[in-house]
């Protein structure tokens, strides 16, 4: 190789490191910003204000749901802490016991008054006669 | 040999005449890969256990957002390429990557949001998976209107080179946001180090459907490269000839 194609090399390596390293910087001054939602664990340990606007996100806890025409009360729980959530509004079809959920929501009284409910699916995908033979 | 063999095939004039005999042969056989995987995900095999039949939309979802990201990659290569040995045939196929490069995450975004509204429950969130695919589609964009703002096409091709090789920094952002934060996205299905989490009966057309995919990509690229070809090596002899 050349001098002057080391030289170039050397630039455009220099440029990727330097980006790299910026971004890094800016993705660690953010830190957990960037998540979209606190598990119910982070909300008792950070200790936030009632009526401010949060996500939660967790697992909705088996035999929690409880529902009375259109609202809907349930627990989220990320197996260490549980939080109780209030929703009046339709839940997506994916919403069930002991699957990935995230709410929209504020504190209030130790437990969220819910605004929406969004469902999270895993990465498994598989046909569901062989759901019911595992 | 080889190198000989590089030297040549860096001539556009060259390039463009191979990837003209090539093209029909690649078109046709991925066209119909495509086709295939998609009759097969959408009709033979079975709905998900939870998804239900909206999952898919993953034959289209999974190969637009994985080729948006390649191309990408492919754009920094080249733009390394150019920078280091100043070829231009290089310089020219960052620029007509670009456009493609928009297409693909235009077509992941949306793809992405009309699967979201029946399984999340909506069809946008300020997750990070889909906040670092938005800032692919931006900076493609960005990268389009820089190379086209300047007059003199040698500068642009520079300047355009050094911001591409700068941007790839998002690309390991985008695989990783669903791992290294919380996100609504659900993390990969298929990954390198672990057995896949789709069933095989999905996982066969998702593999037709993301080498079909590719392959239609990769005929759109070799369209908008021909493009620019004659665009900028307009005043040449062959050029006219060729035209």
């Amino acid at each position: 190789m050349k001098a002057i194609r080391k030289k170039r090399l050397t630039t455009v390596l220099l440029l990727l490191l330097t980006s790299g390293l910026g971004t890094i910087l800016i993705i660690k001054a953010l830190d957990s910003n960037l998540d979209f939602f606190f598990t119910p664990s982070e909300i008792f340990a950070e200790d936030l204000p009632e009526n401010k606007r949060i996500k939660v996100g967790g697992m909705v806890l088996e035999d929690s749901v409880v529902r009375d025409g259109t609202n809907i009360i349930f627990q989220i729980t990320d197996y260490e802490e549980s939080i109780e959530v209030e929703f009046n509004g339709i839940v997506p079809d994916l919403f069930k016991e002991g699957s990935g959920v995230v709410v929209l929501g504020y504190l209030f009284e130790g437990s969220i008054k819910a605004e929406k409910v969004l469902a999270k699916h895993d990465e498994n995908y598989m046909p569901p006669s062989l759901d019911i033979e595992k | 040999m080889i190198k000989k063999f590089i030297h040549q095939f860096a001539s556009p004039k060259t390039y463009l005449f191979q990837v003209d005999r090539a093209y029909p042969y690649i078109f046709y056989t991925s066209l119909s890969i495509y086709l295939v995987a998609l009759f097969w995900g959408l009709f033979l095999t079975s709905e998900d256990f939870v998804q239900g039949n909206s999952y898919r939309i993953i034959y289209l979802h999974v190969p637009a957002s994985f080729i948006s990201q390649s191309l990408y990659l492919a754009m920094a290569f080249a733009s390394a390429i150019f920078l280091i040995w100043k070829v231009k045939l290089s310089a020219y196929l960052v620029r007509s990557i670009a456009p493609i490069g928009a297409i693909t995450t235009f077509i992941a975004l949306v793809s992405g949001a009309i699967w979201g509204i029946p399984t999340w429950g909506t069809w946008w969130a300020w997750d990070a998976r889909i906040i670092s695919t938005l800032i692919l589609f931006i900076m493609y964009l960005g990268l389009i209107s820089l190379h086209d703002s300047f007059t003199d096409n040698e500068k642009a091709d520079k300047f355009l080179a050094i911001l591409v090789i700068v941007g790839s920094v998002n690309i390991p952002i985008i695989k990783m946001s669903v791992e290294w934060w919380s996100t609504l996205h659900q993390t990969a299905s298929i990954t390198v180090t672990e057995k896949p989490a789709i069933d095989p009966s999905m996982l066969y057309p998702l593999f037709g459907s993301i080498i079909g995919f590719t392959g239609i990509v990769v005929c759109l690229v070799i369209l908008s490269s021909k493009l620019q070809i004659l665009k900028r090596e307009k005043n040449k002899s062959w050029v006219k000839d060729y035209v």
